[in-house]
C-alpha cells in the first residue's frame, strides 16, 4: 500500500482492488507511529467511508491551521492550545464530500510564521531524508508526512512560499494555486491578501486530484474566484513550443552552487523535451522580500489581534486589570517570531509611518505584479529554483530572522503576484533533495500541471527513499 | 452669550434595518438572550471571513440618494484596529478614506459623508453604577455585534442646540419614511455625537472642537450641546483654551466628564480590509435604489407650502406624518386647501382614520359655504368619527345647520338676555368682558348653529354697550 500513489490508490479501491477501510488503518497506524513530529493530532478511529467521490476515501493529512470541527485546529501556537472549532473550513469540507477523509492535523510554524516549522508551540518537524535538518516551512508537518509516507497527500498554504519551499526541501511536489482558486474560509490567517491553500503530494498527477476536490468560488469568502475550467489530469510528455524564462534576479546570486547545479540540469531536460529556454528580468523582484516582510506583517498584525484572551484559547492566569490581561496574554501566548513581526507590522501601519512602509510596499508589489504581466508576453512560465538551499539543519538560522527570510526569496515574487507556483523535485545535491518551481500566469492551473508532469516524467525522481 | 457663536456638527450612527447582519448570516437581534444571535463569523472565531450585506449596502445607497449625496462608484472597506473586548476581531470593519457616500445637504445642512461599518457588541458592566468605573465585572453580550450601521457626518453647518434637535428631528423623520431604520434613540438604533466649537460671532475661523458622546434622546442632545456651549464659553472668557477632547455626557447630572484627550487618542492604524473584494455601485443598483424613495419630508413641505399655501408649521406636520399628508391631499381635491388643513387638524386630534377623505371634502365645503359653522362643523365631525355618515345628512338629522333666519337668533338673544338679569347688571356696571357669560348659553341654546360673531353683535346691539 506504501508503494501506491494517493491516484493509484484511489483507483484501486474504486476497481474494488484495495479496501478503503485497510487503506485508512495502514496510514491512520503510520501516522500515529510517525517519528518526525509530524503530526499535532491523528484521527483515532476510522470515519464512515464513502468511496464514489473522485479521492475514492484516500485520507488527507491537514494542515494545523485548518479549522475542523471538533478536532484540534491550533496554528502551531500556545495560544490556540486546545482550540477545537465549531465548523469546519470550506476547503477541507470539501475534500470530506469528494471522499478525502482528514486523516490527522499537521505540525506548522505558529500561525504559518517561518520557513522551518522550528516556531511551533508543539516542537519542530524533522526532515524525513536526514532528521538533524528541517523539512522548511511554514506546512512542513505536511511536506513530512507525505515524503516520510505516513500520509498518502497532505494540504497546507503557502504564504510566501509556505508549501513550495518544504515540498522542495522534502523532495515532494507542493502546489500553491492562483490567489483566489480555493477559498480561505476556515483558514486560520497569516496574511490575508497573500495566504493560499495548496497541496502536497509525491507526483503531479496526485497534485491535479487532490486541487481539483478544492477549488471553486465560496460565498463564504469573499475574495475567492475559483479556476476558469475543472482541473484535468496532466497527460502531456513533452514541452514542445513551450517558452521557459529564467529570472537572472533569481536564480544566480544568492543560491547555493548545488542547488543551481541540479537546476541547471533540469533546464537541459526541458530544452530536450522541446522548450526553449531564456534568461530574463523580473526587475523588481529584488525588492519582493522587503515588500513581503512589511504587507505580510501588517495584515497579520491585525489578524491576530483576535487572540485577546477575551473569548476562546489561551488567558494568563495572573492579570490585574484589562489591559494586563491583554498584555501577559499575549506575551505568554504567541511565540518569538509572531511577536516579532506583529510589532513591526504594527509599527508598519502606524500614523506618521504609514505611507513610508505599508504604502510603499504595496506599490512595490504592484510593480511585481507587472514585471509577471510583462514576462507573459514572451514566456509561457517562468522557473527557478524554489528555494535558494537544502535542507538546513535544526537551529542553524533560528538565531538570525534575516537568513530564515532568505529561504522564501525565490518565492515570494509569485506570492505578491497571486501567481500559481509548483515545486516539483529534481534531483539531490549532497544527498539532499532540490526543487524546481515553475510559475505561471493567473489562472494557468492545468498547462503548468501538464509542464510539471512532462518535466517529472523526464526526470524521473525517486523520492521513496525518505519512507519511514 | 451673543458674543460668542457656536458651531456645531453632527456624527449619526443609524443601525439599518436589514435581515441579518453586516458581514454574516445573523439575524438582528431585538432584545433576545444574550449571545444567541452569534455566529463563528460575528464571533470573530480564528478562521472566519466577512462576506457584505447586500441590502446594508442598498439602504446606504437610498440614504445617499435621499440626501442628495454623490455614490462612490468603488468604495471600499478599512479596518479599524483597537483592543477592546467588545470588538471581537480586534479590529472594527469600517469605509475609511473612499465612502459610499459623499457631499450632499438636507434642509440647511450639508452632509459631508455616509459611510457603511459593522456595530460592536454590548458591554453590559456588573455593579451598581452600570457604568465601567466601579463595576464589578463587565460581560459582552456579542447579539449586537456586526449590525449594520450607516454612518452619517455632517458639515458644522449647525449653530444652536435647538437647531441641532430640529435637523436631527427632520433627519430621524427622512430615515424613517425612508424605511432603512427602526430610527429609535432610547434603544440605540440611532445615536447621535456631536462636535461643538465656538468662535466670536462674525469670525469665519473656526475654534477647538470637543466631541460630545452619549447624548441618547433629542432632549440630551440639546442639554448636551447646550452645558458645552457654556463651558466652553466660560473656560474662554477666563481666558483658558478648549482642549480638543472627547466628552462624555451624564443626562441625570447634566454634566460633562472627559473621556479622553488629543494625547490619548488611538492610532487605529487603518489599512484596507483584505477579506473583502470593492463595493461597486453598479448603474442597476442605483436605479433601483432611486425607484424606492418615497417623497421625503423636506420635500414634501415645500410642495405643501408652494402648491397649496399651507404654513410652515402644517406642511411640516403632514410630512412628518405623510399619512395625514396623504390624506390631506385627498381630502383637498374636493376643497380649499387651507380650510382642508384645518379640518384634516381636527380629524388628527380624533384620530379619526376611518372617515373618507371624500366625506371630509363635503364638510369643508359646508363650513366655507356657511351652511354650518365651525362649532356645528366639529358636532359633526364628532358624529362622523363615531358613527360615519354624509356630513350634510348629519346637519339636517341633528338640526345643525346655520341659522339663517336672524329673527329666531334675536329671539334668542332676547330670551338669554331675560334669563341673566345679573350678568346684564355686571355688564351694564361696565365689565365689558362678562358678555360671554351670555355667548354660551346663546350658542347652546342654538346647539351651536349660530355664528359666534353675529351672537356678540346682536348681544351688544341689545345692551347697548
Amino acid at each position: 500500500m506504501l508503494e501506491l500513489t494517493a491516484a493509484q490508490a484511489a483507483a484501486a479501491i474504486k476497481r474494488g482492488e484495495l479496501d478503503a477501510g485497510e487503506y485508512f488503518d495502514f496510514y491512520r497506524e503510520r501516522a500515529a507511529n510517525d517519528q518526525l513530529n509530524s503530526y499535532v493530532w491523528v484521527a483515532d478511529e476510522r470515519p464512515e467511508l464513502d468511496t464514489s467521490g473522485p479521492l475514492g476515501g484516500v485520507p488527507v493529512a491537514i494542515k494545523d491551521l485548518f479549522c475542523t470541527e471538533g478536532v484540534p485546529s491550533q496554528a502551531g501556537s500556545k495560544i490556540l492550545e486546545g482550540y477545537r472549532p465549531p465548523y469546519t473550513a470550506t476547503s477541507v469540507a470539501k475534500l470530506a464530500q469528494a471522499g478525502g477523509p482528514l486523516l490527522g492535523k499537521t505540525n506548522q510554524d505558529e500561525f504559518a510564521m517561518g520557513s522551518s516549522t522550528e516556531n511551533s508551540a508543539f516542537g519542530p518537524t524533522l526532515n524525513p531524508w536526514d532528521t538533524k535538518r528541517v523539512p522548511g516551512g511554514s506546512s512542513g508537518g505536511s511536506a513530512a508526512t507525505v515524503a516520510a509516507g505516513t500520509a498518502p497527500w497532505s494540504i497546507g498554504t503557502d504564504t510566501g512560499g509556505s508549501i513550495r519551499q518544504p515540498a522542495a526541501l522534502c523532495g515532494i511536489v507542493g502546489m500553491k494555486p492562483t490567489y483566489g482558486a480555493i477559498s480561505r474560509y476556515g483558514m486560520i490567517a497569516f496574511a490575508s491578501s497573500l495566504d493560499q491553500a495548496g497541496t502536497f503530494t509525491r507526483d503531479v498527477t496526485d497534485t491535479a486530484l487532490l486541487l481539483g476536490a478544492m477549488v471553486g468560488k465560496d460565498p463564504c469568502d469573499s475574495t475567492s474566484i475559483g479556476l476558469p475550467e475543472p482541473v484535468k489530469l496532466p497527460t502531456r510528455k513533452d514541452l514542445k513550443g513551450i517558452r521557459l524564462g529564467v529570472p537572472e534576479e533569481l536564480s544566480g546570486e544568492g543560491i547555493e552552487e548545488g542547488v543551481l547545479k541540479v537546476f541547471h540540469e533540469t533546464l537541459d531536460v526541458a530544452r530536450s523535451l522541446g522548450a526553449t529556454v531564456e534568461t530574463m528580468h523580473l526587475p523588481h523582484s529584488p525588492h519582493a522580500l522587503a515588500a513581503y516582510y512589511l504587507i505580510a506583517p501588517a495584515e497579520c498584525s491585525s489578524n491576530l489581534a483576535r487572540y485577546d484572551g477575551v473569548r476562546y484559547g489561551f488567558r494568563a492566569e495572573h492579570f490585574s486589570d484589562l489591559l494586563g490581561m491583554y498584555t501577559a496574554t499575549r506575551e505568554q501566548g504567541f511565540g518569538a517570531e509572531v511577536k516579532r513581526r506583529i510589532m513591526l507590522g504594527t509599527y508598519a501601519l502606524s500614523s506618521g509611518y504609514y505611507d513610508a512602509y505599508y504604502g510603499k510596499a504595496q506599490k512595490v508589489r504592484t510593480l511585481i505584479a507587472r514585471d509577471f504581466d510583462n514576462a507573459w508576453k514572451d514566456f509561457d512560465f517562468v522557473v527557478t529554483p524554489t528555494a535558494p538551499g537544502v535542507a538546513f539543519e535544526l537551529g542553524a538560522k533560528t538565531a538570525d530572522p534575516l537568513a530564515m527570510y532568505v529561504n522564501d526569496v525565490c518565492t515570494v515574487p509569485m506570492s505578491l503576484a497571486g501567481l500559481p507556483g509548483i515545486s516539483i523535485p529534481n534531483g539531490l545535491s549532497d544527498g539532499l533533495p532540490v526543487g524546481f518551481q515553475i510559475a505561471g500566469p493567473a489562472f494557468s492551473e492545468n498547462r503548468l500541471l501538464d509542464a510539471a508532469y512532462a518535466l517529472e516524467q523526464a526526470i524521473g525522481f525517486d523520492g521513496s527513499g525518505a519512507f519511514a | 452669550m451673543s458674543n460668542w457663536e457656536p458651531v456645531i456638527g453632527l456624527e449619526i450612527h443609524v443601525q439599518l434595518k436589514t435581515r441579518t447582519k453586516m458581514f454574516c448570516g445573523c439575524e438582528l437581534s431585538f432584545g433576545e438572550e444574550p449571545n444567541t444571535r452569534t455566529c463563528p463569523v460575528c464571533l470573530g472565531l480564528p478562521g472566519t471571513l466577512p462576506v457584505t450585506n447586500a441590502q446594508a449596502v442598498r439602504y446606504g445607497i437610498m440614504m445617499g440618494l435621499a440626501l442628495g449625496c454623490e455614490i462612490a462608484p468603488r468604495s471600499i472597506f478599512h479596518r479599524k484596529n483597537y483592543f477592546y473586548p467588545d470588538l471581537a476581531k480586534g479590529y472594527q470593519i469600517s469605509q475609511y478614506d473612499i465612502p459610499l457616500c459623499r457631499g450632499g445637504r438636507l434642509g440647511d445642512v450639508r452632509i459631508h459623508r455616509i459611510h457603511l461599518e459593522e456595530d460592536a457588541a454590548k458591554l453590559v458592566h456588573i455593579g451598581t453604577s452600570g457604568r465601567i468605573h466601579g463595576s464589578d465585572a463587565s460581560v459582552v453580550d456579542y447579539n449586537r455585534g456586526g449590525t449594520p450601521l450607516a454612518e452619517i457626518v455632517t458639515e458644522p453647518d449647525l449653530h444652536s442646540a435647538e437647531q441641532a434637535r430640529d435637523w436631527l428631528q427632520l433627519l430621524r423623520e427622512t430615515l424613517r419614511q425612508l424605511g432603512v431604520s427602526d430610527v429609535n434613540m432610547e434603544e440605540g438604533s440611532l445615536r447621535c455625537d456631536a462636535n461643538v466649537s465656538i468662535r466670536p460671532a462674525g469670525s469665519s475661523e473656526l475654534g477647538t472642537k470637543t466631541e460630545l458622546k452619549n447624548m441618547n434622546s433629542f432632549r440630551f442632545v440639546m442639554q448636551g450641546i447646550n452645558a458645552e456651549i457654556k463651558r466652553q464659553i466660560a473656560l474662554v472668557e477666563a481666558g483658558e483654551p478648549v482642549v480638543q477632547e472627547t466628552l462624555h455626557f451624564d443626562p441625570s447630572s447634566g454634566r460633562l466628564s472627559s473621556l479622553r484627550s488629543k494625547e490619548e487618542a488611538h492610532d487605529y492604524r487603518y489599512f484596507p480590509e483584505p477579506d473583502l473584494v470593492p463595493l461597486v455601485a453598479t448603474e442597476e443598483m442605483l436605479e433601483s435604489a432611486r425607484a424606492a424613495i418615497p417623497e421625503l419630508p423636506a420635500e414634501r413641505s415645500a410642495r405643501y407650502e408652494s402648491d397649496f399655501g399651507l404654513a410652515p408649521e402644517t406642511a411640516y406636520l403632514f410630512s412628518f406624518e405623510p399619512e395625514w399628508g396623504d390624506y390631506f391631499e385627498k381630502a383637498t381635491a374636493g376643497a380649499d386647501p387651507k380650510a382642508t388643513a384645518i379640518w384634516v387638524t381636527e380629524l388628527r386630534s380624533r384620530d379619526g382614520r376611518s372617515v373618507e377623505p371624500g366625506d371630509l371634502a363635503k364638510l369643508v365645503s359646508l363650513v366655507t359655504a356657511k351652511t354650518v359653522t365651525a362649532a356645528a362643523a366639529r358636532t359633526i365631525l364628532d358624529k362622523m368619527v363615531a358613527e360615519g355618515g354624509d356630513p350634510a345628512e348629519i346637519a339636517e338629522r341633528e338640526g345643525l345647520t346655520a341659522m339663517e333666519d336672524s329673527g329666531e337668533l334675536e329671539a334668542i338673544v332676547a330670551k338669554v338676555i331675560a334669563e341673566n338679569p345679573d350678568v346684564v347688571e355686571r355688564i351694564k356696571g361696565g365689565n365689558a368682558k362678562a358678555i360671554g357669560a351670555l355667548v354660551g348659553p346663546v350658542m347652546r341654546e342654538t346647539k351651536g348653529r349660530a355664528d359666534g360673531g353675529e351672537v356678540n353683535r346682536l348681544l351688544r346691539n341689545a345692551l347697548g354697550v
